[in-house]
């Protein structure tokens, strides 16, 4: 028994010493009592709202453990009847607003409503059933999103905001109406979503789950024409154990390969030569743009929910992006462009399935210019969990299946390929690659400590050739973006910088099992670089098979062929999607095609008065019979807004002041022209 | 004209109020929201043209020109008594004219000129006595009152800072300006008892002084002017009708707490509480009384105005601050509570309307005498909107410790057409009922706590016999969920349960073990809630639950409305010793379940009847029974 002393609470009639903690809810935990919640999540900012960690204080009532910090004294009871009517009572209303299919749910046995409500032994609902169904959103290629499944905790609009800085997810109306939707209750695939899916990484129910393609694998894997190819990403080796009973981190890649050849794969790759590749290419590009002079950062760009948060938040952003395709589509393409030759085969016989920690990948496979006459470099990707799923439905065994090698010759990696996993080790298989390749030195000390672990940014400062090189990590978009605006105030200077979009890198993927805590998260990281160390190789350069693929196929690192395979272009996503309104619709023969954007910055310098005066001027010059006006959404000339376009050509800082003087220089000598 | 220290705040003051004086006549036009929705703006008009009319000098400004004396109409803020509007006030003689409209322009002008009497029609007549009344003080509504912070409004012309000033506006901003110190401000605040008028009833002195403690440069005052209840106006009428003196509230406020900014966040359905807020801060700024070194001391306040996008949340205090932060009006749990972390992450002190409305006489007259009336708990005047089956409703103000009886009997005037008192809602949607046995109860915040009502924003319905207790639960309930932000659990999934089993009930398809699931429920949504809207949403419940539980189960079990009120439990019978089979009903009926032989009784067909009542007004002998 504790001796009570001035700094002591009672939980429960038992004295408890406090020790800074900042909350109840973490204090009772300590002391051994669960208590439930929904939307407590140590990473993001308390919220407060399921009402699931209530206990009774003595004198004050019923509070949120969660919310309220403890003060020396306090009587706190956790399994009053209060507290459990409380409970019972948002459990049930939870329940009955729910869409109760639980039985075909994806989170079936994985779900936080299911585990708590038999925790608790509600066994009767005392309310109606659910009076409204809404529309099931499967729009985008990572996530499906069922709002009737939603209890509306939260966890997902915080993640979205604060750790990843996007935001595309939010409530709205009011009462039992609300929902979290995008805004306008537009799809997941038309706002700025990125697909990193870390809404449903925390989502504790199936109203955000990974979109799964589990059963176009099995057809794929029954298919006789099919050559099925696998590619096994490094984060996936360290996590797959976890769905079946093993230790977080625990390396399990043999096992892996011996699954998937047992599932029927005909070969099983590893995308760690493709990360070797990526940083043949990408730290030849480093090198180039430093010896150039090349303003800017180089960002890496083999995350793809960070490349695309890139194409839709900065236009300038996309001349820093490294072209190189990520180790994914290097791999899909290298299958399919040589590999498939050198097998007698059409590209089209071949099938790659990506066995990735990562939502986005699906996203990525999915892009048009990653399939080159109809048929894609990479034909489907599953997660971890998907994985996972294939291996139960099989029935092996998984902690008993013999381990097995990767296939060759896409089955010999090095420990940069593998450290790819984790946040920082892109940067850090770069600094080993470009320290050797600029110095023409062997670098002995092959680890990057600092640019290692979870801190948001992390930093290296290496010189090559008396020349200080300055890289930057960050992992959590919202990190990034901090970082970018640090970066175009001047206040920090990079060369290289490596963007991981989950907190933690693909460790922490959305694919990956779903229990993401912090001691999960360290102890996958630790798996990585224990993988790192037992590598007979430790550097993408020394990579044997690598070196043969530029011989055979690819000449040299950004040689023509090398772009031709692996590298890519980018375009800006800036626009948001919708429809023109029109205003004018000219019948004439003789028109002109005039429109004004009414995106963000346009508007906020007045171009609805620009458009309102072009209206009037027309009426005014008597041309408005011949004008197809137009109010568009971002002509992405946004450092001069407003926007105008006449015909194809767009033109800047065209205030309602300036319209007189325009109609006479551009829009009637254009009619002119046309007349002719 | 600037004022810029404190001695010309006092002439100045005296100048204007010497304006006043060389007045013959005042008219004063009531231009509340009430008023002016019922016309008084075209009243204002007709009687300006009238006096004109007549050559009689007449200026639209408060204060005539040397030399000169006259006529002055102005309009003013609400008097209250909304509806007896368009009112019109005399003055001198506080003569009020009561539903005047523009056609009684002429006679109003012409009694006035002539020096008749006053115009006898236009005056108060009681519903139930049939005196008639001349002066305003004298009419019972008024007579039982206690207006303090009400006491300008209806009385000058809030869209002129100079009648404020004259009737001694900004003098206790002046005064702690030059003789306080903040602390002095917050100990004077706490020693007078204020409590916050917003519902909630904290002390008002220890938010001040939790909030000037709070370390940090930048603080924010912050004006809560959401006022969202149905039926309740009181602080749009103070804001409407006195808006400097919420003004000066938040400029001493600012001063004791160490805030440089202030907001108000006033409802967009305000118009015009929100122009005549504008009007007095621009006057305030032009005058100096606002804005840098205020009256020569250094003190610096601003004061912006936010306008709110009719969300009752957001009179929550944290949601209104995410509200004026440009974000959804979403609660967040406390602490960390605004005096620490409010707007924007500053410490921010935030006030009701009619808190800040108090301040200015707590400052001048001392909080000894504020404690001199209301109760020693709950000291001062409380602003309610009476409204529901009385003779009188309107705005009214009463010391705190006036009984129940007090407000409905003498300021209320009693029940219309002499119906029996059921019941009093108080507190809007987020109290509870008050009924017989509590008549003499002396009300104030914590004795209706104690039985589980709250003074909430203060709006008053009275009931009758007729009012049923089920549906009015219903609607309040309906109201609460509509408004729940839907931010936790037991507000949004409760309040959506406990109207589905009220609706169900009044629909005359309750269930018998409803009655406990909606306690139970009712009970855990009060516990469980996030912020006050959930945890007092089950309070008209609870409080129907308590003292009209027979009516409920009346609902559920025996499927009967006794009031007569929800049409679903409704039934129509024909008493055959009264029907003389005259055969009107059955040819009124719509649907054709009124059958029989002329001059023998006829039958309703209850699985027909579809409970309209065109039967029941269509007979000449009243045979037909409801129920």
């Amino acid at each position: 028994m504790m001796t009570v002393t001035a700094n002591s609470v009672f939980i429960d009639n038992q004295p408890v010493e406090l020790n800074g903690e900042v909350n109840l809810l973490t204090l009772v935990r300590k002391v051994g009592v669960e208590l439930p919640t929904f939307c407590y999540h140590s990473e993001l900012s308390i919220y407060g709202a399921c009402r699931m960690c209530v206990v009774e204080i003595e004198g004050r009532g019923i509070v949120a453990a969660c919310s309220t910090p403890p003060t020396p004294g306090m009587r706190i009871l956790t399994n009053s009847p209060r507290v459990q009517r409380v409970r019972r009572t948002v459990l049930e209303l939870l329940l009955a607003n729910h869409e109760r299919e639980c039985t075909t749910c994806e989170k079936n046995g994985n779900c936080k409503l299911q585990d708590l409500a038999n925790r608790f032994g509600v066994r009767k609902i005392r309310f109606g059933e659910r009076d409204m169904k809404l529309p099931i959103d499967d729009s985008s290629a990572s996530i499906v999103r069922d709002p009737n499944k939603c209890i509306l905790c939260g966890d997902c609009v915080r993640m979205c905001s604060e750790v990843q800085g996007i935001g595309i997810l939010n409530f709205a109306n009011r009462g039992s109406k609300v929902q979290v939707t995008p805004a306008f209750n537009k799809k997941m695939a038309e706002v700025e979503c990125v697909n990193c899916g870390q809404c449903s990484a925390v989502c504790p129910t199936g109203a955000l789950v990974v979109k799964s393609q589990v059963n176009q694998a099995w057809k794929a894997l029954a298919d006789p024409s099919k050559v099925v190819v696998a590619q096994v990403a490094p984060a996936v080796r360290v996590a797959l154990g976890e769905e079946f009973g093993m230790e977080a981190g625990q390396i399990v890649t043999g096992k892996v390969v011996g699954a998937l050849k047992r599932l029927g794969f005909d070969k099983v790759f590893d995308t760690c030569i493709a990360a070797d590749l990526t940083i043949m290419e990408e730290t030849t590009e480093l090198i180039e743009r430093l010896e150039k002079g090349i303003e800017g950062p180089l960002f890496t760009s083999c995350c793809p929910a960070w490349v695309k948060y890139a194409e839709h938040n900065g236009s300038n952003l996309l001349k820093n992006l490294s072209t190189c395709r990520s180790p994914q589509q290097m791999f899909g393409s290298l299958v399919k462009r040589y590999w498939a030759k050198e097998l007698g085969k059409e590209p089209k016989d071949i099938y790659v399935i990506s066995i990735m920690p990562c939502t986005a990948k699906k996203f990525e496979a999915a892009r048009p210019e990653f399939t080159v006459d109809g048929v894609p470099d990479v034909d489907l990707v599953l997660t971890t969990q998907e994985l996972s799923q294939m291996i139960r439905e099989s029935g092996l065994d998984f902690a008993a299946v013999d381990p097995d090698s990767f296939d060759m010759p896409f089955g010999f990696t090095t420990g940069a390929g593998v450290i790819f996993g984790a946040s920082g080790g892109v940067a850090e298989a770069a600094l080993r690659a470009a320290y050797e390749m600029v110095t023409g030195e062997v670098l002995e000390q092959v680890n990057f400590e600092s640019i290692r672990g979870f801190a948001g940014l992390k930093e290296a400062t290496v010189n090559l050739n008396g020349k200080e090189v300055k890289v930057a990590v960050v992992h959590g978009l919202g990190n990034a973006k901090e970082l970018l605006n640090k970066l175009n105030s001047g206040e920090a200077k990079y060369d290289f910088v490596e963007v991981m979009a989950c907190p933690g890198g693909c460790i922490s993927g959305a694919g990956q099992p779903q229990a993401v805590d912090m001691n999960t998260k360290k102890a996958r990281a630790r798996g990585i670089y224990h993988a790192d160390k037992l590598s007979q190789l430790r550097k993408s350069q020394d990579n044997p098979v690598v070196a043969k693929f530029y011989e055979k196929w690819l000449q040299r690192p950004n040689s023509h062929e090398a772009h031709e395979t692996l590298h890519t272009s980018y375009s800006t996503r800036a626009r948001i999607t919708g429809e023109d309104i029109e205003l004018l619709n000219s019948d004439r023969e003789h028109k002109v095609d005039l429109a004004v954007c009414l995106g963000t910055c346009c508007y906020t310098k007045g171009s609805y008065d620009t458009l309102q005066e072009f209206i009037r001027q027309a009426e005014r010059n008597g041309i408005k019979e011949q004008l197809n006006l137009h109010a568009t959404f971002c002509l992405e000339g946004c450092e001069n807004s407003p926007s105008v376009r006449v015909n194809d050509q767009i033109y800047g800082g065209i205030t309602a002041e300036r319209v007189g003087t325009f109609i006479q220089e551009k829009v009637l000598p254009e009619l002119e022209r046309n007349k002719e | 004209m600037k004022i810029d220290s404190r001695e010309t705040l006092n002439t100045m003051g005296k100048t204007w109020k010497e304006g006043f004086a060389k007045e013959t006549a005042r008219i004063l036009v009531c231009a509340g929201t009430g008023c002016v929705a019922n016309g008084s703006l075209q009243v204002y008009e007709a009687l300006k043209a009238e006096v004109q009319r007549r050559n009689a000098y007449v200026s639209v400004e408060m204060l005539l020109e040397e030399g000169q004396s006259g006529t002055t109409i102005v309009k003013s803020g609400c008097h209250g008594f909304c509806e007896m509007g368009p009112l019109v006030r005399l003055e001198p003689g506080g003569i009020l004219y009561i539903k005047v409209s523009k056609d009684d322009a002429t006679d109003i002008v012409t009694a006035l000129l002539e020096g008749k009497g006053p115009v006898e029609r236009l005056l108060y007549k009681h519903p139930v006595t049939g005196e008639i009344y001349a002066e305003e003080s004298n009419i019972p509504f008024y007579k039982h009152q206690t207006r303090t912070v009400l006491q300008h409004c209806g009385v000058i012309d809030p869209e002129d800072i100079r009648e404020y000033i004259a009737e001694g506006g900004y003098q206790a901003l002046a005064k702690v300006l030059h003789e306080m110190s903040p602390a002095d401000v917050c100990q004077e605040v706490i020693d007078s008892g204020l409590r916050g008028r917003g519902g909630g009833g904290f002390p008002t002195g220890r938010k001040w002084e939790a909030t000037r403690i709070s370390e940090g440069e930048k603080k924010y005052v912050v004006c809560n002017g959401d006022e969202g209840d149905p039926g309740a106006f009181m602080d749009r009428s103070v804001m409407e009708g006195d808006p400097h003196k919420v003004l000066e509230g938040m400029a001493i406020a600012g001063y004791a707490v160490g805030a440089d900014e202030g907001y108000i966040y006033v409802r967009a359905e305000y118009p015009l509480a929100v122009q005549r807020l504008e009007t007095a801060i621009k006057q305030a700024l032009e005058m100096g009384l606002l804005g840098e070194n205020i009256l020569g001391t250094g003190f610096n306040f601003r004061i912006k105005i936010k306008e709110g996008a009719g969300a009752f949340v957001c009179g929550e205090e944290t949601a209104l601050l995410a509200s004026i932060e440009g974000e959804r009006g979403m609660p967040r749990p406390k602490p960390p509570f605004p005096a620490q972390s409010g707007l924007w992450g500053k410490p921010t002190l935030i006030n009701n309307v009619e808190t800040f409305a108090n301040v200015p006489k707590v400052i001048n007259d001392g909080a000894k005498v504020f404690r001199k009336s209301g109760t020693a708990k709950s000291p001062g005047t409380k602003t309610f909107a009476l409204t529901g089956q009385v003779a009188n409703t309107g705005l009214i103000e009463v010391p705190m410790g006036i009984t129940l009886r007090d407000i409905v009997y003498e300021i209320g005037g009693g029940l219309r057409n002499g119906k029996r008192f059921k019941a009093v809602q108080i507190g809007g949607p987020s109290g509870g009922c008050l009924t017989e046995q509590h008549m003499d109860m002396e009300l104030d915040f914590d004795s209706l706590l104690s039985v589980g009502a709250m003074i909430g924003s203060g709006g008053l319905v009275v009931t009758n016999e007729d009012t049923c207790m089920v549906e009015f639960a219903r609607y309040f309930m309906n109201f609460t969920q509509n408004e729940s932000c839907g931010k936790c659990v037991p507000c949004r999934e409760g309040t959506k349960r406990m109207l589905e089993m009220l609706q169900r009930a009044v629909d005359g398809e309750g269930r018998p073990e409803d009655v406990e699931i909606l306690e139970d429920l009712a009970e855990a949504v009060k516990d469980g809630s996030l912020c006050g809207l959930g945890k007092t949403a089950p309070n008209p419940v609870l409080s129907m639950l308590k003292y009209f539980k027979d009516e409920y189960v009346a609902h559920v079990v025996d499927k009967r409305c006794p009031a007569g009120v929800c049409k679903a439990l409704l039934g129509y019978s024909i008493d055959p010793e009264s029907c003389k089979g005259c055969s009107k009903c059955s040819r009124v009926c719509p649907v054709g379940a009124i059958t029989g032989e002329i001059k023998k009784p006829y039958r309703i067909d209850s699985e027909k009847c579809i409970k309209c009542g065109a039967c029941v007004s269509s007979c000449p002998f009243k045979a037909i029974k409801e129920g």
